[in-house]
C-alpha cells in the first residue's frame, strides 16, 4: 500500500511509533501529485523542498504530527503565496499565519501546498479561478464542485491527506459531495476567521475536507476554539470530537425537511440519500419529517448578504500596498485600471451586486429586508431542532456537472448551493460524507446539526460511515 | 435685511490611548514613517479588527463629562469609500447607535459622540505620492455639536471649552498641530427671526481654534453678501486656506459621497454594563468650571489665580497638594504661578518641599529675596529648603560672639530650666536652644547654638 493512500489518524500512528517518517509520507504525497495533478489540476501552488524541510523538522509528538496537510489559497500560511485565484493577488506573499494555520503548525502539520478554488471563493464549480479550471478526480471533464474544488479534488485523488477549505454558502461541502469526501463546515465562531480572506465576514467559516469522518473530527478538534484576534469566535471549551465519535445513533432523531426533496432532483440522487437514511434506520436512529418554511428564499436573502459584505471586504484590493497595480492616469483611474485587471467577472459581479444592495434608497428594500428574512431562516432552524437532534438532506441536487456546462449562466450555478446556503446563514454546523454514486458520480450527504453541535453531526455521520463502505471508493486515475 | 449665521461643528479628537483601535499597534506622533503598522492596520488580506476598550472607556468618559446620555447597546459600522489614506477602502465608525447622545458645552447642545479609527495621512511629492499608515488606526471620537452657534466666537468658545474639558479627563491632549483635535464646520445664514435653517455650506481645514474663527467669519461675510446680491447658497464643501484667508468649493452636492453605512459583521456590538458604567462615572474628574468655584471657596484665592491654575490639570493637582499643606495658599499659588508654571515640565520640586518653602519664608526664617534663592536651588537639585537654608548658612546666625550674647540672655531668662539641666534632665537643653533660636528670630544656627548652650551649662 501506497503511504499516501492512508488516512490521517492511519499516518499520524505510522509516524508515531517510527514505522514510518514525515518525510517518506511527503516524498509519497510529493510523488502523487507530481504523478496525478497534471490532470486534477488542485493545486495552485507547491514547494517540494520546503514541505521536505518542513517535514525533517515536524515533532513526532501533537496530533497531526510530521502529516502533510493542503490548505486553500484563500487562508494566509506566512511565507508562501496566498493569491485567492485572483490575478489582483499575484506576487502577494502571506506575512502571517492564519489562526487555523498556526493551530496545524503547532499539532505539528506539514504545510504542503496551496490548492485552487473560485476566485475569492465566489463560485460553484471552481472555474472562476484566474490559474485554470480543477477537474473531477472521478470524470476529467468534470468540475469538482467550488469554490473549495482544490481541497476537495486534491483530497479524493489522493493528492492531500487532508485540506483545509472554507465555506461561506457550501463551499466545502458542495465540493465534498461531488468529489466524494468528507467536508465539514463548522459552526460560525469554531474556528478563528483571523487570516482567512474574507469574502462575507458573517457566513465565512473554515472547515477541513477529509478521508473520513474521524479525520475530519480529529482536524476540528486542532483548528477549533477561541481566538483573541477574532471578535467572533466564541469562548467555548472544544470537546474531544474523536471520543463522541463512538456513542451511536441508538435513539438519534433525524429530521428530513420536506422542502429540500423537491421535484427537479436527480432521481439516483434522490435513491441514494434514501437509502442512507434506512441505513440509520437499521442503526436505531428515528426519522421525523420536519419543515424548514423559509427555504426557498435562501438563496436570495444569500446573494444580498454576501455580496453586500464582500463589495466592502474586496475594497481593499486597490492596487496601494500589495498585489496587482495597474498604474493609471491619478489614484482613481488606478483604482479602476487595477480592480479592472485583477477581478474576474463573478467577481466583479457580486461587487457591482453588493454595492448596489447597500446604496442608498436601496439598503432598506434589499440589505436589510434580507438580514430580516435570514432571521426568519434562522428560527425555523431553531424551531426544527426542537423535534429532531440533526437534519439530513442531499448535499446538492445533481452530482458533478460537465466544466462549462453552466459558466454562462450564473443563476443556475448559485442553484447548486440551495442545500448548503441556509446552513451558512442560520450559522450552524454541517458535514457532507459520501454516500454511494449516481450516473457513476459520488453522492454526498449533508447532515446538519445546531449551533455548537459538531459532536452530534460527527457522531452520526460516523455511524453511517462504518456501517458503509462508500468513503473507502477511489477514483482511478 | 439683517441676517444671523448657524453653525454647528464637528469635532474628531484623538483618543490618548497607548494603542490603536483595532489592532496593537502604539500610538505615537513624529515617529519614521510606516513604522507602526502591523496587518490589521495596514488592511491586509485575512485580518480581523479586535476593539480596544480603553478607548470605549475614554469615549463614555468624556460622554459623562459632557451630560450626554450613554447608550447601553452600541454597534459598529462600515463606511465604505475609496481614498489611498483608507488601509480598507473602509472605515469601521458608528453609524446609527453612537456611544453617546445629547450632552452639552456650556450653552451648546451636542449632537452625539461616536468612535471610529483614524485614517492614514497621504504626503504628495514632485512625481509621486506616499501614505504614512503610522496614524491608521487611531482612535478617534467625532463629537457632533446641534447647530446652536450663531457666531465665530460661539464658535471660539465652544471650542475653547471642550477641549478644556476634554485635556481635563486625560482623555485627550487636543493638540491641534499635531493634529489630535480636527475641526469641520457647518454653516448656514438666514434673515434674522427666520426658523427655517438655510442651505449650510461645509467648511473644512482649518487647522487652529482662531482658524476657525477666522474661516467662520468670512464664510459667514461671503454668504450674506451672496444672499444680498440675490444669489443662492447650494449646499457644498468649501476648504479653509489660512495662508489667503478665504474658502473655496472643495466638491458640490452632486459629489457627495454615499458611504453605504452597513453593520460591521468583524465586531460583536458594544454592551455597556452597569457595573462598568458605573466604575467609569467614579473616574469622572472634577469640571474645570466646579473646579474654578472651589479654589475661589475654598483657598480664597482671587478668580484670577483659580483660572490659570486650572487650566492645565496637572499643575490645579499640585497646587492642591502643596496647599494642603500649608497655612498660605495664596502664596502658594502666587509661587506655582510666577516661578513654576512656565516651566512646569521639567519641575523637580515635591509640592510639599514648596509648602516648606512658603513656611520658612511665612516664619521669618528667610526673606522673601532668599527665598527666591532657595527656590531656584530646589528646582536644580530638588533639595528641600531647610537643606538649602543650612546649607548655604542662609538667614542664620553662625557668629559665635553674636550667639553667645543670645545664650546668656536665654540661660538669665530661664534659671528653671538651667536648674533643671543641672539636676540631671538632659533634655532641658532642647527648650533652651529653642529659646535661642527664638530670640535670634529663628536664624541662628541651631548645631552653633546647641555647642555654646552645653559648654556654658556644663562649665
Ligand atoms: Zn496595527
Amino acid at each position: 500500500m501506497s503511504l499516501h493512500t492512508l488516512t490521517v489518524c492511519q499516518l499520524r500512528d505510522k509516524i508515531r511509533t517510527g514505522e514510518v517518517s514525515s518525510r517518506e509520507a511527503t516524498q509519497s504525497l510529493l510523488d502523487r501529485i507530481a504523478t496525478v495533478d497534471g490532470k486534477v489540476k488542485a493545486y495552485n501552488w507547491l514547494n517540494d523542498d520546503d514541505a521536505l524541510a518542513q517535514a525533517d523538522a515536524a515533532k513526532k509528538d501533537g496530533a497531526l504530527a510530521g502529516v502533510p496537510v493542503a490548505i486553500k489559497d484563500v487562508l494566509n500560511v506566512e511565507g508562501q503565496p496566498c493569491t485567492c485565484a485572483s490575478k489582483i493577488l499575484q506576487g502577494y506573499i502571506a506575512p502571517y499565519d492564519a489562526t487555523a494555520v498556526r493551530k496545524l503548525r503547532e499539532a505539528g502539520a506539514i504545510l504542503v501546498g496551496r490548492t485552487n478554488m473560485d476566485e475569492f471563493a465566489m463560485g460553484s464549480s471552481t472555474e472562476n479561478s484566474s490559474w485554470g479550471t480543477t477537474r473531477n478526480p472521478w470524470d476529467l471533464t468534470r468540475i469538482p464542485g467550488g469554490s473549495s474544488g482544490g481541497s476537495a479534488a486534491a483530497v479524493a485523488a489522493d493528492e492531500a491527506f487532508a485540506a483545509l477549505g472554507s465555506d461561506t454558502g457550501g463551499s466545502i461541502r458542495q465540493p465534498a459531495a461531488l468529489c466524494g469526501c468528507v467536508g465539514l463546515k463548522p459552526t460560525y465562531g469554531r474556528v478563528s476567521r483571523y487570516g482567512l480572506v474574507a469574502f462575507a465576514s458573517s457566513l465565512d467559516q473554515i472547515g477541513p475536507f477529509t478521508k473520513d469522518v474521524r479525520d475530519a473530527a480529529l482536524l476540528l478538534g486542532v483548528i477549533s476554539g477561541h481566538d483573541p484576534m477574532d471578535s467572533t469566535s466564541v469562548p467555548r471549551a472544544v470537546p474531544d470530537y474523536v471520543a463522541a465519535l463512538e456513542r451511536g445513533v441508538k435513539g438519534l432523531r433525524i429530521g428530513l425537511p420536506k422542502e429540500y426533496f423537491i421535484p427537479g432532483m436527480d432521481r439516483e440522487v434522490e435513491a441514494a440519500v434514501r437509502t442512507a437514511i434506512r441505513q440509520w434506520e437499521s442503526l436505531g436512529a428515528e426519522v421525523v419529517e420536519i419543515s424548514l418554511p423559509h427555504t426557498d428564499y435562501a438563496v436570495a436573502v444569500y446573494y444580498l448578504i454576501a455580496t453586500a459584505e464582500a463589495s466592502a471586504n474586496l475594497a481593499r484590493f486597490d492596487g496601494v500596498r500589495y498585489g496587482l497595480r495597474v498604474k493609471g492616469d491619478d489614484v482613481i483611474d488606478t483604482y479602476g485600471k487595477t480592480r479592472g485587471a485583477g477581478f474576474g467577472s463573478e467577481v466583479k459581479r457580486r461587487i457591482i451586486l453588493g454595492t448596489y444592495a447597500l446604496s442608498a434608497g436601496y439598503y432598506d428594500a434589499y440589505y436589510l429586508r434580507a438580514q430580516k428574512v435570514r432571521t426568519l431562516i434562522r428560527r425555523d432552524f431553531e424551531k426544527a431542532f426542537a423535534k429532531c437532534d440533526v437534519i439530513v438532506t442531499p448535499t446538492t441536487p445533481e452530482v458533478a456537472f460537465k466544466a462549462g456546462e453552466k459558466s454562462g449562466d450564473p443563476l443556475k450555478m448559485y442553484l447548486s448551493d440551495i442545500f448548503t446556503i441556509s446552513v451558512n446563514l442560520a450559522g450552524i454546523c454541517g458535514v457532507s460524507v459520501p454516500c454511494g454514486f449516481a450516473h457513476k458520480l459520488p453522492v454526498g450527504l449533508q447532515i446538519i446539526g445546531k449551533a455548537f453541535d459538531e459532536e452530534t453531526v460527527l457522531r452520526t455521520a460516523h455511524a453511517y460511515e462504518q456501517a458503509t463502505a462508500w468513503h473507502k471508493e477511489r477514483p482511478v486515475l | 435685511m439683517e441676517y444671523e449665521a448657524v453653525i454647528g461643528l464637528e469635532v474628531h479628537v484623538q483618543l490618548k490611548t497607548h494603542s490603536k483601535m483595532f489592532c496593537g499597534c502604539a500610538t505615537a506622533f513624529g515617529a519614521e514613517p510606516n513604522t507602526l503598522v502591523c496587518p490589521v492596520c495596514l488592511g491586509y488580506p485575512g485580518v480581523l479588527p479586535v476593539m480596544n476598550a480603553e478607548a470605549v472607556r475614554k469615549t463614555i468618559l468624556s460622554g459623562l463629562m459632557l451630560g450626554c446620555e450613554i447608550a447601553r447597546f452600541s454597534k459598529w459600522d462600515r463606511k465604505n469609500y475609496f481614498y489611498p489614506d483608507m488601509p480598507k477602502n473602509y472605515q469601521i465608525s458608528q453609524y446609527d447607535l453612537p456611544l453617546c447622545k445629547g450632552g452639552r458645552v456650556g450653552k451648546f447642545g451636542i449632537t452625539r459622540i461616536h468612535l471610529e479609527e483614524d485614517v492614514a495621512k497621504s504626503f504628495h511629492f514632485a512625481e509621486t505620492s506616499g501614505v504614512d499608515f503610522n496614524r491608521a488606526g487611531t482612535p478617534l471620537m467625532e463629537i457632533v455639536s446641534e447647530p446652536d452657534m450663531r457666531s465665530p466666537e460661539d464658535a471660539f468658545a465652544y471650542l475653547t471649552a471642550l477641549k478644556e474639558v476634554l485635556i481635563g479627563g486625560g482623555v485627550s491632549d487636543c493638540d491641534m498641530e499635531k493634529g489630535q483635535l480636527r475641526c469641520d464646520a457647518n454653516v448656514s445664514v438666514r434673515p434674522v427671526g427666520e426658523k427655517k435653517f438655510g442651505e449650510k455650506v461645509e467648511i473644512k481645514n482649518m487647522n487652529s481654534i482662531s482658524g476657525v474663527r477666522r474661516a467662520l467669519a468670512y464664510e459667514i461675510q461671503r454668504q450674506i453678501a451672496a444672499v444680498k446680491r440675490g444669489e443662492t447658497i447650494v449646499q457644498e464643501t468649501r476648504r479653509w486656506d489660512d495662508d489667503t484667508s478665504v474658502t473655496s468649493v472643495m466638491r458640490t452636492k452632486e459629489h457627495a459621497h454615499d458611504y453605504r453605512y452597513f453593520p460591521e459583521p468583524d465586531l460583536m456590538p458594544v454592551e455597556v454594563s452597569a457595573a462598568w458604567l458605573a466604575e467609569i462615572r467614579r473616574a469622572v474628574p472634577e469640571l474645570p468650571e466646579a473646579k474654578r468655584r472651589r479654589f475661589v471657596a475654598h483657598y480664597g484665592l482671587p478668580e484670577y489665580d483659580a483660572e490659570v491654575l486650572v487650566a492645565d490639570a496637572s499643575v490645579a493637582a499640585y497646587y492642591e497638594q502643596a496647599a494642603a499643606g500649608s497655612k498660605n495658599p495664596k502664596a502658594i499659588s502666587n509661587w506655582v504661578m510666577t516661578e513654576l508654571l512656565a516651566k512646569f515640565a521639567e519641575n523637580t520640586i515635591a509640592p510639599a518641599q514648596l509648602a516648606e518653602l512658603v513656611a520658612a519664608i511665612d516664619a521669618g526664617q528667610i526673606s522673601g529675596k532668599q527665598g527666591k534663592e532657595v527656590f531656584a536651588e530646589m528646582f536644580a537639585t530638588g533639595k528641600n529648603a531647610a537643606v538649602i537654608i543650612q546649607e548655604k548658612g542662609l538667614a542664620q546666625l553662625s557668629d559665635a560672639g553674636a550667639l553667645e550674647g543670645l545664650v546668656d540672655q536665654a540661660l538669665a531668662a530661664n534659671p528653671k530650666s538651667v536648674a533643671d539641666f543641672k539636676a540631671g534632665n538632659a533634655a532641658a537643653i532642647n527648650f533652651l536652644k529653642g529659646q535661642v533660636i527664638k530670640l535670634s528670630k529663628g536664624k541662628a544656627n541651631p548645631q552653633l547654638a546647641g555647642e555654646i548652650l552645653a559648654r556654658k551649662l556644663q562649665g
